[in-house]
């Protein structure tokens, strides 16, 4: 592009002499800046302050590959089972932050051992345990879930017969909306669980349109507001929740929850079925005789224990880390009976 | 051809065509007034049709193809390794512990100095300063060793972007042939939205670097290829044939006419490529991508949007550095010859000897010690942002939110209710019949057809209903996206310093993740459509204010003079001379602000929009409504197709009714 | 007054063989343009009928060694697309072209970029500069493609630099030039090459009259220097006039006539022609061959003598001034005499019988 520059005309040469010139210049002058910079610093050379680069691999434990769905109370489970993975077994902890769906599929491709808070998922079960028999059950984590329709603290209290489903239609007008067509709103949930709202809200004669909120964010975020500006607000949450700390939501009771009620989803006209959280792991992984597996197996805690690391990571703002270190330091007697007795 | 030309002359012999467009839209009234809720196609959330269940069992079946299938066992194993190794080589440079040591092999200050280096080579002092203080704040921030994972991961996403879609792009400009054929797959690939794919994806490229950078590139090409096309083809025809006559083969007239002539354009593509690359940082981290999208995801986890905002500003930064720079290097070459001090090569060689000589030594330092390596943690200002964003959310939501809702209300059931009802209350034949007589109308026969294919090929979907409601969404905010582009846009196309002090916005508005501000504006607007269409409106209209802000500034300056002369006042000069030389702009303003706003549908499903982006979101979630979600997937891309090609036929309509008659292609 | 046959007045150097001759070239636009060739259908009803357009049709016309051959007509009127039907930049539908023999059609890609590059080149109207390039490697573009050596093609196009007058102009980019001084490096970059042959397609009707003259002038000169061939396109016929040996006039695609500046102007071949031609102080173009009469009995043949081939503007004085008729003669014989009654005529503007 520039041997047109060769080229040029008379005036033009002086110019380029002069930037030549200024150019030298500058280039010396960096370059003895340079120098000087080189020798007046020193400290501390990379590598020399301890710090290597991986702890792990001892102890035949190897590497330990972790999915991390994206709720608090998953994080919370991994970070202790992670933590003490690491700390105590040795092992080389590998997180990897997948969505529920792209968790269990690394199953199948070998990139993931397990899985440690699971809320049923009966076809991703079938399709990976009963058909590719890729992975398989380790178990429940002690965490009980509860699915259903919640409503801000200061309704309950205004209005104490809310929380019987029984009278929701008198309550309808109250949470109409831009959104619901005249009818009260039920906002329903984050797009991963399965929900039966539509088909119970039909079933159970109520006057509400489902509103699909689409996200967590969406629905803490309604909640949060509700009880900030007594705006009235009805819909799908669970528990246990880090939110729940933060505003303790009441459940409102449906028609109670009976083995098999809710066999057809079209007609289902009773609550949620109480959830017994699992972990899942690879075939692999439970096969490899890894400490990891006996400890992922062997953990168990209960929602008061997963809501106080959840706290601790959400409200207090630690991280994921910090978090299980410290609970796993005041409560050293829950670990151990979860370690390999060997 | 000979169709398109006889109806034409029906068209221009029927009675004045507005008319016949307000008859058709009564005909639409009555249908509803008197057939509300029929034929309506009414689906729940849950709800499957034997398309989607078909759908989820060809996925399926793909899925388990993987072991067996040479495609993948040969091919796609490995671009995946080719990949991974790639960005695993970037991350070892930059960011991800290397070679044994706890760091990386270039520390802050070698990376800081390298991108200034290279920022004043190829740019100038300014965009070089810029540079510095930019990589300076990602540590400031807090955020070193994020940022750097985002920059290693969108630089190998878009220097295989370009290597892919430069070659393409300079084919399509060429053939129109291939150009036909590739215009719809880059339709579908800037359209069909991410959720949809990213699972699968992770399947064939597995968790890591290769799926992210896979998922990446699927968005950042159509970019690459369209604007090099279009560079390669609005060289001018007296230059090339000039070249012909001297007698350039083909390939002698590719390298010194069109290539050269069509740099600039093509430089704005790579600038192009790496909004659109960035843009996806944050949904890769979906799939464990790593980086300051992760920052992103965690913190909305817990509501923290002062974190996210923290990391969201980083992107930001990221990307106004990245624009600067790349801009500043297309106008380099040409900003030097004016000033008249186009240097010699031996003078110029001296120049990068120095710059890099210097760029050496600082890596050099951050090779070796711990301080240059390692981000001092006392310098961390990340804390004061992340506080100062929480408490101004904090005070948008508690202080604003008697006056949203208020306009919420307002605009929700007197415009997006009205015009949502239409569409989804009338029988689905009815809306046909209407969309495509109005396609007719106002855009040609072709026009007509794809509306007729389109919607036809909604009901199949299983989806009218979703759709008409998303549909419903879309324009509402097209409507809003064109009305703040053209307000905003003429602003500041007619003013430097609006230019100045908005510019930044804009790029922050186009490149903050979205779901940095879902929090506030959910507080705002809570779980609603409307929100939905503020977020794609934040994210939209920047596209169309700045392209119109461009045509304003491309009138010539003569054809102002000669009106202001004329004694037009402002509004007269706006409205009557620089808005209508502006057109061409304009309408390329509506269809790009169209494709944002349909990229924002899946976003707004998070937000309480429901309908398609809802049903994307929740196949990306659950596994039974996977083939639903591609469904719904196709239907935004069909519904982007057709929004499209009407609205080109229209605007085609008219320049042919300005010029008179119709212009050869 | 009775008018010279075109036949004598072409007559001279016929010998030579034409440098370029073309035969029935036909160049159709549309679908079908082969059906179209031949057909004598005016050009608006082939357009109704067919969709097809005659830019060029049934042209025939030979062009000397050495001669500026110029092709004028309205816009519209087929020249461009003739001209580049010549070079197959527009490639013909009908009919031959004959390059000093050679048939420019028969040619494969290969052959054609060969004669592009060494026997012809073109001037284009809105010069066609490649901006990203300074003069001297506009200039050298023509060599470059061909493969010329970097020392040869810039010496080569800094001496034809120098000779359209740029000067010190050799790192200047296009857009850092006036109008004038780009053709002159559309007009360096054709030199370049040392065509045989150079293509002028309206190379000036974009520029302002001062420099359009000056460039005119420029062409003249050239021309009297490297004394090449050039077909020249113009719709102004004072450039026509001025510049050509040869004029051809085309009229939706066809000839109407070609001939010498004076044929054209003293005899026009149809009304459209005249038209054309009628606002021409005809002084400036007709020569005394056109205005003089034989002797009548009696008159002095003692007068002044002057050749058949001066301008009669040239002739005004010597006429006026003389008190006897002028004699026009030729290698001393006596070809006709004119007189102030003649030239006054001319002068006046007195419509041709
Ligand atoms: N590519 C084309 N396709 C169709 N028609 C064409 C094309 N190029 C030229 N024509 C038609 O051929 C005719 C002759 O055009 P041409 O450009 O040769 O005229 P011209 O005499 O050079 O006019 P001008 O003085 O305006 O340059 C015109 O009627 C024009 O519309
Ligand atoms: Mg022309």
């Amino acid at each position: 592009m520039n041997d047109t520059g060769r080229f040029s005309a008379r005036d033009t040469q002086e110019d380029q002499v002069a930037v030549t010139r200024s150019g030298k210049v500058r280039v010396a002058a960096l370059v003895t800046g340079a120098g000087l910079l080189l020798t007046a610093c020193g400290g501390a050379k990379v590598g020399e302050t301890g710090g290597t680069a991986s702890a792990g691999g001892s102890k035949g434990c190897g590497t330990f590959n972790l999915a991390v769905n994206p709720w608090v109370g998953y994080e919370a489970n991994a970070a202790v089972i992670a933590h003490v993975a690491e700390k105590q077994l040795g092992c080389k902890v590998v997180k990897k932050d997948l969505k529920e769906e792209v968790a269990w599929q690394g199953f199948a491709t070998g990139e993931v051992d397990a899985i440690v808070e699971n809320w049923a998922h009966d076809d991703l079960k079938k399709k990976y345990i009963d058909d590719q028999k890729v992975a398989v059950s380790a178990g429940p984590t002690g965490n009980k879930g509860v699915i259903g329709w919640y409503v801000a603290p200061w309704m309950a209290k205004k209005y104490p017969d809310i929380t019987d489903g029984k009278n929701l239609n008198k309550y309808a007008s109250l949470f109409k909306t831009s959104e619901s067509d005249g009818k009260g709103q039920l906002l329903d949930g984050d797009p991963s669980f399965v929900t039966n709202d539509a088909a119970l809200v039909k079933n159970l004669k109520l006057d509400y349109k489902v509103v699909y909120a689409g996200s967590e964010t969406a629905l803490i975020t309604a909640f949060r507001q509700s009880e900030k500006q007594q705006k009235p607000v009805i819909g799908y949450f669970y528990e246990p929740q880090w939110f729940l700390s933060e505003v303790k939501l009441v459940k409102v009771n449906l028609p109670p929850y009976t083995e098999g009620c809710d066999a057809d989803p079209a007609k289902v006209a009773c609550d949620y079925p109480p959830y017994e959280l699992d972990k899942i792991v690879s075939k692999k992984f439970a096969d490899s005789g890894s400490p990891a597996y006996t400890l992922v197996k062997n953990f168990t805690w209960t929602n008061d224990d997963q809501n106080l690391v959840a706290k601790y990571i959400a409200e207090d703002k630690m991280s994921a880390d910090e978090a299980a270190a410290k609970w796993v330091a005041d409560n050293p007697d829950k670990v151990k009976a979860w370690l390999p007795t060997s | 051809m000979t169709a398109l030309s006889a109806t034409r002359g029906v068209a221009a012999r029927l009675p004045a065509r507005r008319y016949l467009i307000a008859l058709a839209l009564a005909v639409w009234a009555a249908g509803w007034a008197l057939l509300r809720g029929h034929d309506t196609f009414a689906l729940g959330g849950a709800e499957l049709t034997p398309l989607h269940g078909a759908l989820n069992e060809a996925m399926d079946a793909v899925d388990d193809s993987r072991n067996s299938n040479p495609l993948f066992l040969y091919f796609i194993n490995y671009i995946r390794l080719f990949i991974d190794q790639a960005v695993t080589a970037v991350q070892a440079l930059i960011s991800q512990p290397a070679l044994g040591r706890p760091v990386p092999v270039l520390g802050w200050l070698g990376v800081t100095g390298l991108a200034t280096a290279v920022a004043l080579l190829y740019g100038n002092r300014k965009v070089a300063l810029l540079t510095a203080a930019g990589f300076l704040s990602f540590g400031a921030l807090g955020l070193w060793q994020e940022s750097m994972d985002t920059l290693a991961l969108t630089l190998t996403a878009v220097a295989l972007s370009l290597a892919v879609g430069i070659p393409l792009g300079i084919w399509a400009g060429l053939s129109d042939r291939f150009n036909r054929l590739v215009t719809p797959v880059l339709d579908f690939m800037q359209t069909m939205p991410t959720f949809v794919y990213l699972a699968p994806l992770t399947l064939f490229f597995l968790i890591g670097p290769a799926s992210a950078t896979v998922a990446t590139m699927i968005y950042a090409i159509p970019p690459a290829i369209r604007i090099t096309a279009h560079g390669i083809r609005q060289v001018s025809s007296d230059t090339l044939e000039a070249g012909t006559s001297l007698g350039a083969t083909p390939a002698q007239a590719l390298r010194h006419v069109r290539l050269p002539m069509a740099k600039q354009t093509i430089i704005v593509g790579v600038n192009q490529t790496i909004m659109a690359a960035l843009s996806m940082a944050t949904i890769a981290a979906l799939i464990d991508a790593p980086g300051l999208g992760q920052t992103v995801l965690k913190a909305l986890q817990t509501l923290d949007v002062g974190t996210a905002f923290n990391a969201g500003l980083a992107i930001v930064i990221m990307a106004v550095v990245l624009d600067r720079v790349t801009s500043a290097a297309s106008r380099r070459v040409e900003v030097q010859r004016r000033a008249g001090r186009l240097r010699t090569t031996r003078g110029r060689r001296l120049e990068v000897a120095g710059v890099l000589g210097v760029a050496g030594v600082l890596a050099y330092l951050s090779y070796t010690y711990v301080w240059a390596a390692e981000f001092p943690v006392a310098a961390n200002a990340g804390p004061y942002v992340r506080r100062a964003a929480d408490a101004a959310s904090q005070w948008v939501q508690d202080s604003l939110v008697a006056y949203t809702d208020a306009v919420k209300n307002l605009l929700t059931n007197q415009f997006l209710n009205r015009l949502e009802a239409l569409l989804t209350g009338t029988p689905w034949w009815l809306v046909t019949i209407v969309a495509v007589v109005l396609a007719l109308l106002v855009g040609s026969v072709r026009a007509a057809l794809v509306t007729a294919a389109g919607l036809l090929l909604l009901v199949l979907l299983g989806l009218w209903q979703d759709s008409m409601v998303t549909l419903a969404s879309t324009i509402v905010a097209t409507v809003l996206v064109m009305l703040l582009g053209v307000v905003a846009g003429v602003w500041i196309g007619r003013s430097d310093r609006a230019d100045t002090v908005l510019r930044p916005v804009l790029d922050a508005g186009q490149t903050m993740p979205a779901f940095v501000y879902l929090v506030p504006i959910l507080g705002l607007f809570g779980a609603t459509r409307f929100t939905a269409i503020i977020a794609a409106v934040v994210f939209a209209a920047p596209v169309a204010i700045k392209l119109v802000a461009e045509g304003i500034r491309g009138v010539s300056p003569t054809t102002v003079e000669a009106a202001t002369s004329a004694g037009a006042s402002t509004w007269q000069l706006i409205s009557k001379v620089q808005l209508p030389m502006a057109r061409s702009a304009v309408t390329l303003a509506a269809s790009q602000g169209l494709i944002y706003v349909l990229s924002m549908v899946v976003v707004g499903g998070l937000v309480g929009a429901g309908a398609l982006g809802y049903d994307v979101v929740a196949g990306f979630s659950q596994h039974q409504l996977r083939g639903k979600g591609l469904a719904a997937g196709l239907a935004i891309v069909v519904l982007g197709i057709v929004l499209d090609r009407v609205m080109r036929a229209a605007t085609q309509r008219a320049d042919v009714a300005a010029h008179g008659g119709p212009h050869h292609k | 007054m009775t008018a010279p046959s075109v036949a004598e007045r072409s007559a001279p150097d016929t010998d030579v063989p034409p440098i370029l001759s073309v035969r029935e070239l036909w160049k159709v636009f549309g679908p079908k343009a082969e059906s179209v060739v031949g057909s004598s259908l005016s050009r608006k009803e082939l357009k109704e009928q067919s969709g097809c357009v005659a830019a060029v049709r049934d042209v025939s016309f030979e062009v000397r060694r050495g001669e500026v051959f110029v092709v004028m007509g309205l816009s519209g009127s087929g020249k461009s697309t003739l001209v580049r039907c010549l070079t197959r930049l527009i490639e013909p539908t009908a009919g031959e072209i004959l390059l000093d023999g050679e048939d420019v059609r028969k040619a494969d890609e290969r052959r054609l970029r060969e004669l592009r590059r060494h026997r012809m080149a073109m001037v284009f109207q809105h010069f066609g500069l490649l901006p990203h390039r300074c003069v001297l490697d506009n200039v050298a573009f023509g060599l470059e493609i061909r493969g010329v050596a970097k020392q040869d093609r810039y010496a080569r196009a800094r001496e034809v630099v120098g000779l359209v007058g740029l000067n010190g102009f050799e790192n200047s980019y296009p857009d850092q030039l006036s109008g004038g001084m780009q053709q002159r490096v559309g007009l360096a970059r054709a030199l370049a090459a040392d065509p045989e042959v150079l293509l002028f397609d309206e190379p000036f009707s974009a520029l302002d009259p001062l420099i359009r003259r000056e460039m005119q002038n420029e062409v003249i000169r050239l021309h009297q220097e490297v004394g090449k061939t050039m077909i020249f396109i113009t719709h102004d016929l004072s450039e026509a006039l001025k510049l050509g040996d040869r004029i051809l006039i085309m009229r939706d695609g066809e000839v109407v006539q070609v001939g010498t500046p004076d044929q054209v102007v003293g005899a026009p071949a149809d009304d459209y022609v005249r038209d054309f031609v009628s606002d021409v102080p005809r002084s400036h173009v007709l020569t005394l061959r056109w205005v003089m009469r034989p002797p009548q009995p009696g008159e002095p043949l003692d007068g002044p003598e002057l050749g058949p081939d001066v301008v009669i503007r040239d002739a005004v004085h010597a006429v006026l001034s003389a008190e006897r008729p002028v004699r026009v003669t030729d290698g001393g014989q006596l070809l006709g005499v004119v007189t102030s009654a003649e030239i006054l005529e001319v002068i006046a503007g007195k419509a041709e019988g």
